[in-house]
This record gives C-alpha cells, sequence and structure tokens, in this order.
C-alpha cells in the first residue's frame, strides 16, 4: 500500500505508530540476551518493591523520547532509558551518578581490551 | 490431561526460523544505561542478585505451551470453551493461569473470521502464556501496519486470507490482553490433550498463522 494520508496528521508521539506508513515486517527470531533479561527483570523487580508505582510511569519515560531516540534505539534500550528516566524523576538516583556509572562500565570494559566482562 | 504427558508443549516453536544477530554483550551507550542501572539498584539492596536470577528463571519459563494447552482444552471441552470466550481471566484459573488484575479476553477463529492481535502503542502481551513476545511484534513495522494493511501484513507471513473471510486486529492495552482461539485441525479427532496442544503455535495465538497442520503420527 503505497497512500498515507495519516502520515499528513501531527505526531502525538513517537510511540502511537498504529496506522502509519512502514516497511516489511522482519520475522526473524530474537533471543532475548542477559543484559537484556536483567532490564525486564529490574522492572518486575522495581514495580513489584513499589519503587515504581505501576507501568504507566514507565511508559511515560519512553513517550517522553525525541522520535529520533525512539527510532535509534532498541526495544530494552527504550526500557533503559525509562527507568533512568523515572528514578531520577523520583529521585531514587542522581543522574551525576548514574553518568558516573556508565564511565566506569566502559573503563571496564576497555580496560578488558574489549572483551566483554559482565 | 496434560499433568503428565512427557513433552513440553510450545518446546520447539518456531525453532527453524532465522535468527537475528544475538547480542549477548552490551555495547551501546544505551544499553550500559540498563547495566548501570542494574549495577546501582543490587548495589543499594533495592534488589538483590537472588531475586533477579529467580524473576529471570520464572520468566524464561513462560512459553506458548501455556496458551496452547488452554487452546486444546478449549477444543476437547465445549463447556469451558464457552466460559473462556466469556470471560478468558476467569476461566484460565481452571488450569492454574491466573492473569489478575489483567483482563483476559480471547478470540475465536472460524471459516468466516480471523483474528489477529497487535500492541500499537507498545509490546502489550500475554507473556505468562505466550513467553517473550517475538521482536516482530515489538516492530514499529508490524504495530504501524497490521491495523491499516492487516491482509498484506498477514500475506507476509503467509496467511491467505479469501476475500469472504472478515479480519479484526485487536489492539492490547496495559490493561487487557488478548489471545487467539486457533481452528481446530481436521483429522484431529483421537488425540488427547497433550497432543492437541503440541500442534498449537505460538503465531497462531497471536492470529500471524490461521491454520494448524496436525503431525504426522509417524513422525511421533
Amino acid at each position: 500500500m503505497s497512500e498515507n494520508t495519516q502520515d499528513a496528521l501531527p505526531c502525538w508521539g513517537p510511540h502511537d505508530v498504529g496506522g502509519r506508513a512502514a516497511g516489511p515486517v522482519d520475522r526473524s527470531e530474537h533471543d532475548t540476551a542477559q543484559w537484556e533479561w536483567q532490564i525486564d527483570a529490574m522492572v518486575r523487580l522495581l514495580l513489584q518493591k513499589g519503587v515504581l508505582s505501576d507501568f504507566a510511569e514507565l511508559r511515560d519515560g519512553i513517550e517522553k523520547l525525541t522520535p529520533e531516540d525512539y527510532e535509534r534505539l532498541g526495544y530494552y534500550e527504550r526500557w533503559a532509558a525509562a527507568v533512568a528516566y523515572a528514578l531520577i524523576d523520583k529521585g531514587v538516583i542522581a543522574e551525576d551518578e548514574l553518568r558516573a556509572t556508565v564511565e566506569s562500565l566502559k573503563e571496564g570494559r576497555s580496560a578488558a581490551g574489549g572483551a566483554g566482562a559482565a | 490431561m496434560t499433568s503428565d504427558h512427557p513433552h513440553d508443549p510450545g518446546h520447539d516453536h518456531d525453532h527453524a526460523r532465522t535468527f537475528q544477530p544475538d547480542l549477548s554483550e552490551p555495547t551501546s551507550d544505551a544499553a550500559l544505561i540498563g547495566v548501570a542501572l542494574r549495577r546501582l539498584m543490587i548495589e543499594r539492596g533495592v534488589y538483590s542478585a537472588e531475586e533477579e536470577r529467580a524473576t529471570i528463571e520464572r520468566m524464561a519459563g513462560a512459553n506458548p505451551g501455556n496458551g496452547a494447552r488452554i487452546v486444546a482444552r478449549a477444543w476437547s471441552d465445549p463447556a469451558f470453551k464457552e466460559r473462556l470466550l466469556a470471560d478468558g481471566a476467569e476461566a484460565i484459573k481452571e488450569l492454574g493461569y491466573d492473569l489478575s488484575p489483567l483482563e483476559f479476553t480471547v478470540l475465536e477463529n472460524t471459516d468466516r473470521l480471523h483474528n489477529v492481535v497487535v500492541c500499537t502503542l507498545c509490546s502489550c502481551y500475554p507473556r505468562a502464556l505466550l513467553g517473550q513476545s517475538p521482536a516482530w511484534y515489538k516492530s514499529k513495522n508490524y504495530r504501524a501496519r497490521v491495523v491499516r494493511e492487516p491482509r498484506a501484513v498477514l500475506a507476509e507471513f503467509g496467511v491467505a486470507l479469501a476475500d469472504d473471510v472478515e479480519v479484526r486486529v485487536h489492539d492490547s492495552t496495559a490493561e487487557l490482553r488478548y489471545m487467539i482461539l486457533p481452528q481446530r485441525p481436521a483429522g484431529t479427532e483421537g488425540l488427547d490433550e497433550a497432543d492437541l496442544a503440541a500442534l498449537v503455535t505460538r503465531d497462531s495465538l497471536i492470529g500471524t498463522q490461521r491454520d494448524l497442520t496436525p503431525k504426522d503420527p509417524a513422525a511421533r
């Protein structure tokens, strides 16, 4: 189908893709990587512990992504971004300490010669 | 009954397909944010590595065999099927599945009706019954197009629908999950529930597959 009349409408959020023009569906399968399971488990546990009140809080972080970031990030990367947004917003963690932790992870990786020590 | 069958229905669904590249190690900055958050949460004792392990184990244990078992029961027990279609969330409690507080609706395919499920806004999916959703279910292309040109998308999945078959697309929400009750294949009259469940694929529960094929009895 080539008509995309609905694309003439404004974009209310990068997540609201229903009805937009898009390409063929890539049907290949994808095994969930360990780090993806860990993000998944983190979301579950933070909900279970009441650190996050509900999924809506997380979706909010995803829906605030710029369209560019929404496209660029993978599925669990978007979830990670949303958890970060929510935890910083709630004051559970500080943005600075998250940045510092990411930097130390990167340093650890380059020190290990790029081999991914978990 | 399904309690003591030796095989695990659903364990081998769709394995014949190609796999997208394995991202076993997070490399992107965005993924490292996730790794960093995890480290902070565990260091602070918000949750423990052991709780994480148990959670992953539980999530990874869910697979389409659960949905298949529900379908097999519905095919075998008309009264159960009636309860399932009337109130899915309540009926599946009989088989030990509890999705509450979510609503759960089962949609029946017929000769004249085909149902397919999507979550246009995100990725809502009955994971407790179907396991992890496939990558394509979460992809923009599927979410964008299946509500607009379902027949074209279904054709990409190999589903050829006659013109007189109506298509209904069901958009999941955070509060409501869907599953399809596919049509029971012909020639399966003698099968017990465990063997019936083994015929049911993940994609048939989402609606991106329509026809199920009875397995060659000689191959079992």
